[in-house]
């Protein structure tokens, strides 16, 4: 039962992505755009995506998950470089072709050797990630 | 293109759904960085089966919308296949340096008020509005 709706979910967030047309790089890459041709449809999906969220978490703070277990906890209000860092690479790439995870693990089925390529190479950078966040750590220990 | 901003809030609405699903059915937090990254690096080994089914959902409707004709993807990527490995590295790196991207920092952190979220998204959306302007500049001067 969970993996169903796990799978329920992935295929929802899925189509959700492509009427949404965040599966077009260009449209992402639009929303990025503030000083040119300004496409704001990107903050639109992302409203509607919090407003069902907002009453999830709302609903989470009274109930136990139906499959049991805990709701993950939430983190301390920390700003460490990891997050700052991490936040301005990130963004660096995705405003660079237009790609985040989510369209990209999608692309899969449909983004031609362009994707398969973005998602090679962003798995690569998942591998590379830990290795990068214990130097960053060490750092800001002897900091 | 006037209605596009309908078919973002309609689709928003059905990646929240699937955030919410997630969270209220698995108790799980719906970040595509943070699920197919745990896979790779083994931190996520012990539900590595929910992961992988989350992904096949998100990889094989598309798929399946395709082959019957009712989809047709322009996803107008560059073609220029070193931009495309770099950023890739960089969203790989910077998502699980930082711990999210846009579904698990901004769906699920913002619709939680979650400080972190809140401004690793605000940090993300910054960098890429600079990374758009500034490669319009090298592109402009080339």
């Amino acid at each position: 039962m969970r993996l169903l709706i796990a799978l329920g979910a992935g295929a929802l967030f899925g189509s959700g992505l492509h009427l949404s047309g965040m599966t077009d790089t260009a449209k992402v890459k639009g929303f990025l755009d503030f000083f040119g041709a300004w496409d704001p449809t990107l903050m639109f999906v992302m409203g509607g995506a919090i407003i069902p969220m907002f009453i999830a978490w709302r609903v989470a703070e009274r109930r136990k998950p139906l499959m049991g277990g805990d709701f993950p906890a939430a983190s301390d209000p920390v700003f460490d470089r990891s997050l700052i860092l991490g936040a301005v690479l990130f963004g660096a790439g995705w405003g660079l072709v237009g790609l985040c995870p989510g369209p990209a693990i999608a692309s899969l089925s449909y983004g031609g050797s362009g994707g398969f390529a973005f998602l090679g190479a962003m798995v690569l950078g998942m591998l590379l990630a830990p290795r990068a966040r214990q130097w960053l750590d060490r750092r800001s220990v002897v900091a | 293109m006037q209605i596009d901003w309908i078919w973002g809030l309609l689709g928003g609405v059905m990646i929240g759904c699937a955030g919410a699903l997630f969270l209220l059915g698995n108790g799980r937090i719906m970040g595509a960085s943070g699920i197919l990254g745990g896979l790779i690096d083994g931190s996520g080994r012990s539900n590595w089966a929910e992961r992988t089914a989350f992904l096949v959902g998100l990889i094989a409707l598309p798929a399946v919308l395709q082959s019957s004709g009712t989809l047709s993807t322009q996803t107008n990527l560059t073609p220029n296949l070193g931009l495309i490995i770099i950023a890739g590295l960089l969203v790989g790196l910077g998502t699980r340096i930082g711990n999210g991207c846009t579904s698990g920092h901004g769906v699920c952190g913002i619709s939680r008020l979650s400080p972190r979220g809140i401004v690793a998204t605000l940090i993300y959306i910054g960098a890429g509005a600079v990374m758009v302007v500034a490669l319009r500049g090298i592109w402009g001067a080339l």
